[in-house]
């Protein structure tokens, strides 16, 4: 117990060492770039930024399904001669259903309906309500669309958010169909909220004979003006997703936004271009008429050009966005914080002078309250300052105010364990005891205590890590490194420096 | 152990009037749990909040609040959440902060935007749920961790203290109209655990005498270990209360709240260590029969 190995010993201060060396990447410059050079990061609070939560639209990805489910099931219906009528989409129910023209019709056109191709194993199933055909997604799959929807969005964002040059943003997914984005120092994103608010789906279509009429089969859609609206063809003849490039230009003393098609896009845009000349086709971008311009000629070379009201800005954003590609549903902001640079600065002020402050009067207490027992808790507790920061560092963790709040909390909580070593050495002096035994029972009894309160306090921060978000998650997570650092440093370190003092002094005495 | 029926008396009182407080005027909900737009800035010169309110009335912005804080160069803005549900509502909080920055920015020369926080009402309500989950379960936690170290009495008068001290300490906020939001849920949080870690430390002395004076009426026994560990327990929190200080201090808006609390829980918690979870624990171990 009174007796530590040499092994042991090394093992301590190289532990100790060990942490100093993994601190250093946070005050100097890495020599070489083969060095791992892990360093804590500032969070937004005190670097200045912006945070925001973006929510996918899991109902439109739903709806979307559905209504491709429906287009498929009245191209299949028609192309085998079969009748239905009332047939009908509920979002509610995630279901499509019509009735049979005839009772004859019932099994051929649940054949068509089970030969619908399922985008993922199991996606729905084709059952029978009321007499009518249904058509049911199943929930899981339902649920395991939007989890893909995010996955893509994600990539998607993080293609967006580059090309604006925004530096060391973070994505990341959050809970089934949420997006936690980080942007250090943009203290201004507008812009960027502007960029994610669009879903950029663009497609090619053609008119509808009498584009001012309602015609079954097209959708009126709001023209660029939105003066008026036109009878668009819902059937796509070209899609956005084919496109290979975008880049805005001038033409003819506009801004406009250039196209390049990939192989399918530009056979799609030559069969259409070329089938109907003369005519007029719209190029829808989120459910509005960008232009409706008059074919001139069949455009085979898979290259065209968008013009309408561009700015500068609105040609760029938008040639940024098609470059990017579409997102799978609409994303929108439900949770927006933004810190200027300049709080972040007068925060990491804060956090600092409240650290130093309160670090020195911790150590001032347990000098002149423990005396030389107390120099040997500060050193510990200097140990234990740069063992968490070594563990904060090697994690790469952020460090927020709140954060650093939790680290100076655990300082002021670590020296417990020190307080609690040295009034059961106190007790056990008075009680009569010599001081190698002194010092034993106190340890040995001490330990019990310390290690059931620290258990608790680790279990309620535990719990604040698992339910807090953003800056609170990680006042948890300092507390909770807290903890382990302070069993170290309490429990082995200073026990350590307490047994060399007593080997190399042999005291009459304790000084309690 | 002989003021021990005045101080749980007190005790109840005061968690009493807390709970009185919590209901009316009730707590001061910060923007995480109520939802709704926060705007901070930073001007040059002094500002007047009743011309930005004109002007922000003008752009048609309705705001809960308009105030200095800190300095009169400091303006913070407060709007609360548009009325109804829906994702409607939820796109127009977050439109409306870009809006009023930009009404901000054009209308007082060279201001900053400090901080611009819009949170959705769906956010809100979940950020508030698990804010309390977590207390739940730290609590449940505590009680079992207890339950199995100690005794089923030990735990039981361990988390009655506890819910004492969350009381009271709302009622603090209740009353001191500290803004309640994530960061003082992690205050509660830090004081639930920090003060079990007070019981804990007096339950161990309590389990160990037992063991050594198995003679001696619980009562005495209550005594003597509350007397043992009372230096023990003075120090710690004084070691905590000299840490938090500094953050009250000079912690800056957001850590003064949550410093002001901490210093009050550490008072609360290391009082009723004294006085409130030793004579809980004679009570119920009485009623187990315990002489």
């Amino acid at each position: 117990m009174m007796y530590y190995s040499r092994l042991k010993m090394l093992g301590v201060v190289g532990v100790c060492l060990i942490g100093l060396l993994l601190c250093l990447p946070n005050f100097i410059k890495s020599p070489s770039s083969a060095l791992p050079w892990h360093q804590v990061h500032l969070g937004l609070d005190l670097k200045g930024g912006s945070y925001l939560l973006l929510q996918l639209d899991t109902d439109t990805l739903k709806h979307d399904r559905l209504q491709s489910l429906e287009g498929q099931i009245r191209q299949g219906l028609i192309a085998a001669h079969l009748g239905f009528l009332g047939i009908k989409r509920d979002d509610a129910a995630n279901s499509v259903s019509f009735l049979p023209r005839a009772e004859s019709e019932r099994e051929p056109a649940r054949k068509v309906l089970e030969a619908i191709p399922q985008a993922a194993p199991d996606e729905f199933t084709v059952s029978e309500q009321n007499r009518r055909l249904t058509l049911t997604l199943r929930p899981e799959a339902v649920q395991q669309r939007a989890r893909e929807a995010v996955t893509r969005s994600i990539e998607i964002v993080r293609r967006r958010i580059d090309s604006t040059g925004a530096i060391d943003p973070s994505i990341a997914r959050e809970g089934d169909d949420r997006i936690v984005l980080e942007l250090p120092g943009i203290s201004d994103p507008e812009r960027i909220k502007t960029l994610l608010g669009t879903t950029a789906r663009m497609t090619f279509h053609l008119l509808a004979p009498n584009p001012t009429q309602p015609y079954p089969g097209a959708t009126m859609l709001p023209t660029p003006d939105g003066s008026s609206q036109l009878a668009v063809m819902d059937q796509i003849e070209v899609d956005g997703a084919n496109l290979a490039d975008a880049a805005a230009t001038m033409s003819e003393g506009k801004w406009a936004v250039n196209l390049k098609f990939d192989n399918k896009g530009a056979d799609d845009f030559a069969r259409i271009t070329t089938a109907n000349v003369g005519k007029p086709f719209a190029i829808v971008l989120d459910g509005k008429i960008i232009t409706d311009p008059v074919i001139n000629s069949p455009i085979t070379a898979g290259v065209g050009e968008i013009t309408g009201n561009f700015t500068a800005r609105s040609a760029s954003d938008l040639a940024l966005l098609l470059r990017a590609g579409a997102l799978p549903a609409p994303l929108s902001v439900i949770e927006q914080r933004t810190i200027g640079p300049s709080l972040g600065i007068a925060s990491i002020h804060a956090g600092m002078i409240s650290l130093a402050v309160g670090f020195v009067l911790v150590v001032i207490f347990m000098l002149l309250f423990y005396g030389r027992f107390g120099l040997y808790a500060d050193w510990a507790l200097l140990a234990n300052l740069v063992l968490m920061l070594a563990i904060l560092s090697s994690f790469q963790a952020t460090l927020t105010l709140p954060g650093m709040a939790g680290i100076l909390l655990t300082l002021g909580m670590a020296v417990d364990a020190n307080i609690l070593i040295n009034e059961r050495i106190r007790e056990e002096v008075k009680r009569g005891r010599a001081p190698l035994q002194a010092l034993q029972v106190g340890f040995e009894r001490a330990t019990g205590t310390i290690i059931d309160s620290n258990a608790t306090a680790f279990l309620a921060h535990v719990m604040l890590f698992v339910f807090g978000s953003g800056a609170v998650k990680n006042f948890a997570l300092t507390i909770t490194i807290g903890i382990v650092t302070t069993l170290f440093t309490t429990l082995v370190f200073s026990r350590l420096l307490i047994i060399r003092w007593y080997a190399h002094t042999r005291p009459k005495e304790l000084p309690v | 152990m002989r003021g021990r029926h005045a101080g749980l008396i007190i005790s109840a009182v005061l968690s009493i009037a807390s709970v009185i407080l919590f209901f009316a005027p009730g707590l001061n909900l910060g923007l995480d749990f109520r939802g709704g737009i926060i705007v901070e800035t930073h001007a040059p010169a002094p500002q007047d909040p009743t011309h930005i309110r004109d002007l922000l009335e003008k752009a048609k912005i309705d705001a809960a609040s308009v105030q200095s804080f800190g300095s009169p160069n400091d303006i913070r803005i407060a709007i609360n959440l548009p009325r109804g549900k829906g994702s409607g509502e939820e796109k127009q909080t977050q439109t409306l902060v870009d809006h009023v920055k930009e009404t901000l920015v054009q209308a007082v020369p060279d201001v900053q935007i400090q901080r611009a926080d819009a949170v959705g009402a769906s956010v809100s309500s979940e950020l508030f749920r698990n804010g309390m989950l977590a207390l739940l379960f730290s609590l449940g936690m505590i009680l079992i961790y207890i339950w199995i170290r100690f005794e089923r009495e030990f735990a039981l008068s361990a988390v009655a203290t506890l819910v004492l001290d969350l009381t009271k300490t709302i009622g603090f906020l209740a009353l001191t109209r500290i803004e309640f939001d994530l960061v003082m849920v992690a205050a509660l949080l830090t004081i639930l655990g920090y003060s079990t870690n007070d019981k804990v430390v007096v339950y161990d002395r309590i389990r160990e005498n037992m063991r050594k004076y198995r003679s001696m009426p619980f009562k005495d026994l209550l005594n003597l270990s509350i007397n043992e560990t009372l230096n023990r327990t003075l120090g710690t929190s004084m070691t905590v209360f000299l840490a938090a200080l500094p953050l009250a201090l000079f912690g800056g808006s957001t850590l003064t709240g949550f410093a002001t609390v901490m210093l009050f829980g550490i008072v609360v918690g290391t009082s009723s260590s004294i006085f409130i979870a030793a004579p809980l624990l004679l009570i119920l171990e009485r009623l187990r029969g315990r002489k």
